[in-house]
C-alpha cells in the first residue's frame, strides 16, 4: 500500500464497514427462510428462543460472509460490481475480517447449540464450512458448477430452523432443502446471461465463460425441469396442503414456461430485445421463491381456522 | 471548548464504540432472558455450584439413594 493511501486510510473502519462485511442482503434472506422451516415445524419454541436461534443463524451466515469477503479480496478488486466491498476499497484490513469471520462463527455455533440443540449448531457448523472453504477457497475458482454446489450454503437455513425446533431431520427439513438448492442454478444463471460481469478478468469460471451462453441456456432448462417435482413434492408432506400445492402448481408452470423461452432463443434474439426475456425469469425466480416459503407460512397460519394441510 | 478540534476519525471510532457497546448490552440480555425462559420451562439442567446432585450419592442396597446424611 503506498504512503498515500495509507494517509488516507486511518485504519479506523465505522462500524457499518464491519456490518458490510457479513452481507446483510444475504443475511436478509437467511433469516426469512430459518424462519420458515422453524415456523411450519411441528413443535413450537419459546419465542425468545425462536429468536435467538434466527438470530444466530444469521449471524452465522453473516460470518460465512466475512470469510468469504476475506478470501475473495483479490477477485473483489478486479470486478467492478464487488470493487467497492470493505476490504478491496481499503476502510478494512483483511485480518480483521479474517478475525471477525472466525469470532462470529465460534460465537453463532455456539449460542445456537445452547439455545436451541447440538445437531442444528453442527448443522450450521457445517454451513459455515461449506461456504467458505469447499465453495470459496475450492470450488469457485475451480469449476463451472460452482454455482450448483455454492447453493447448497445457501439451502440449508430453513433445515437449521426445522432441526433447531424439532432437533431432527426429516423428509420436510429436506425439501426445503433441495427447493433452494435445485433453484439457484437456474437463478444465478439467467443473472449471468445478461449481467456482463467480468468474471472472466477475475479468472471465476462461470458456465457463460468456459461453456458459452448455448450450453447455459440449456442448463438453465434441465435444473428448472429438475427442480419442479421437488417443488411439488412438498405439497404432500405434513407441511404442505391445497393453498400450497395450488401456488406451487402455477408458480412452476410459470417457471418452466420462462426456462423453455431461454432454451429456444438464441443470443442474437436476445440482443436484440436486450436479454428481455432472461430479465423476466430472473425476476420471477426471486417471486418463485418467495412465493413457495410464503405458501408454507400461509398452511400454517390457516391451521387454526381448520383450513390449513391435508 | 475542546483542547483540539475533532477529527472526522475520532467520529468514525465513536461511532464504532457505541455500536459494540449496544450490541454487548444486547448480548447480555439476551442470554439473561434464555437463562430464564430455560430455568422456567424446566429445561434438563443442572447447577454444579456447590449443590447436592441426587444421582451422585451411591445407591443403597433398596435402590433408593442414599440420604446425604447416611453417606457420611
Amino acid at each position: 500500500m503506498s504512503d498515500i493511501r495509507a494517509y488516507e486510510q486511518t485504519g479506523d473502519a465505522g462500524f457499518g464497514d464491519y456490518v458490510q462485511l457479513l452481507k446483510p442482503r444475504v443475511m436478509s434472506l437467511v433469516v426469512f427462510t430459518a424462519l420458515v422451516g422453524l415456523y411450519v415445524a411441528p413443535v413450537s419454541l419459546h419465542p425468545l428462543e425462536a429468536f435467538a436461534a434466527i438470530l444466530f443463524i444469521a449471524l452465522g451466515a453473516g460470518a460465512s460472509g466475512a470469510l468469504n469477503m476475506w478470501w475473495d479480496a483479490d477477485i473483489d478488486v478486479v470486478m467492478r460490481r464487488t470493487s467497492n466491498r470493505p476490504i478491496p476499497s481499503g476502510r478494512v484490513q483483511p485480518g480483521e475480517a479474517l478475525g471477525l469471520g472466525l469470532a462470529l462463527s465460534g460465537i453463532s455455533v455456539v449460542m445456537l447449540a445452547l439455545a436451541t440443540n447440538v445437531l442444528a449448531a453442527a448443522l450450521l457448523a457445517f454451513t459455515i464450512f461449506f461456504y467458505a472453504v469447499i465453495y470459496s477457497m475450492w470450488l469457485k475458482r475451480s469449476t463451472p458448477q460452482n454455482i450448483v454446489i455454492g447453493g447448497a450454503a445457501g439451502a440449508f437455513p430453513p433445515m437449521i430452523g426445522w432441526v433447531a425446533a424439532t432437533g431432527s431431520i426429516t423428509i420436510e427439513a429436506v425439501l426445503m432443502f433441495l427447493l433452494i438448492f435445485m433453484w439457484t442454478p437456474p437463478h444465478f444463471w439467467a443473472l449471468a446471461l445478461f449481467m456482463n460481469s467480468d468474471y472472466e478478468k477475475a479468472g471465476v469460471p462461470m458456465l457463460t465463460v468456459t461453456h458459452g451462453r448455448r450450453v447455459t441456456r440449456n442448463h438453465i432448462l434441465v435444473y428448472t425441469v429438475a427442480l419442479v417435482p421437488f417443488a411439488l413434492a412438498t405439497a404432500f408432506t405434513s407441511i404442505g396442503g391445497p393453498v400450497y400445492l395450488a401456488v406451487a402448481v402455477a408458480l412452476n408452470a410459470v417457471f418452466l414456461w420462462g426456462a423453455w423461452g431461454i432454451w429456444r432463443r438464441d443470443e442474437e434474439a436476445a440482443q436484440a430485445d436486450r436479454y428481455a426475456v432472461e430479465k423476466k425469469f430472473f425476476r420471477f425466480s426471486l417471486l418463485y421463491l418467495f412465493g413457495h416459503f410464503l405458501a408454507l407460512l400461509a398452511e400454517m397460519a390457516l391451521v387454526p381456522f381448520g383450513l390449513g394441510g391435508w | 471548548m475542546a483542547f483540539r478540534e475533532q477529527h472526522e476519525m475520532h467520529k468514525r471510532r465513536f461511532g464504532r464504540n457505541l455500536g459494540v457497546g449496544l450490541l454487548l448490552v444486547g448480548f447480555v440480555a439476551l442470554v439473561f432472558g434464555l437463562t430464564v425462559v430455560k430455568v422456567q420451562r424446566g429445561d434438563p439442567m443442572q447447577g454444579f455450584d456447590h449443590v447436592m446432585r441426587p444421582e451422585m450419592v451411591p445407591a443403597t442396597p433398596s435402590g433408593a439413594p442414599a440420604s446425604p446424611e447416611a453417606s457420611q
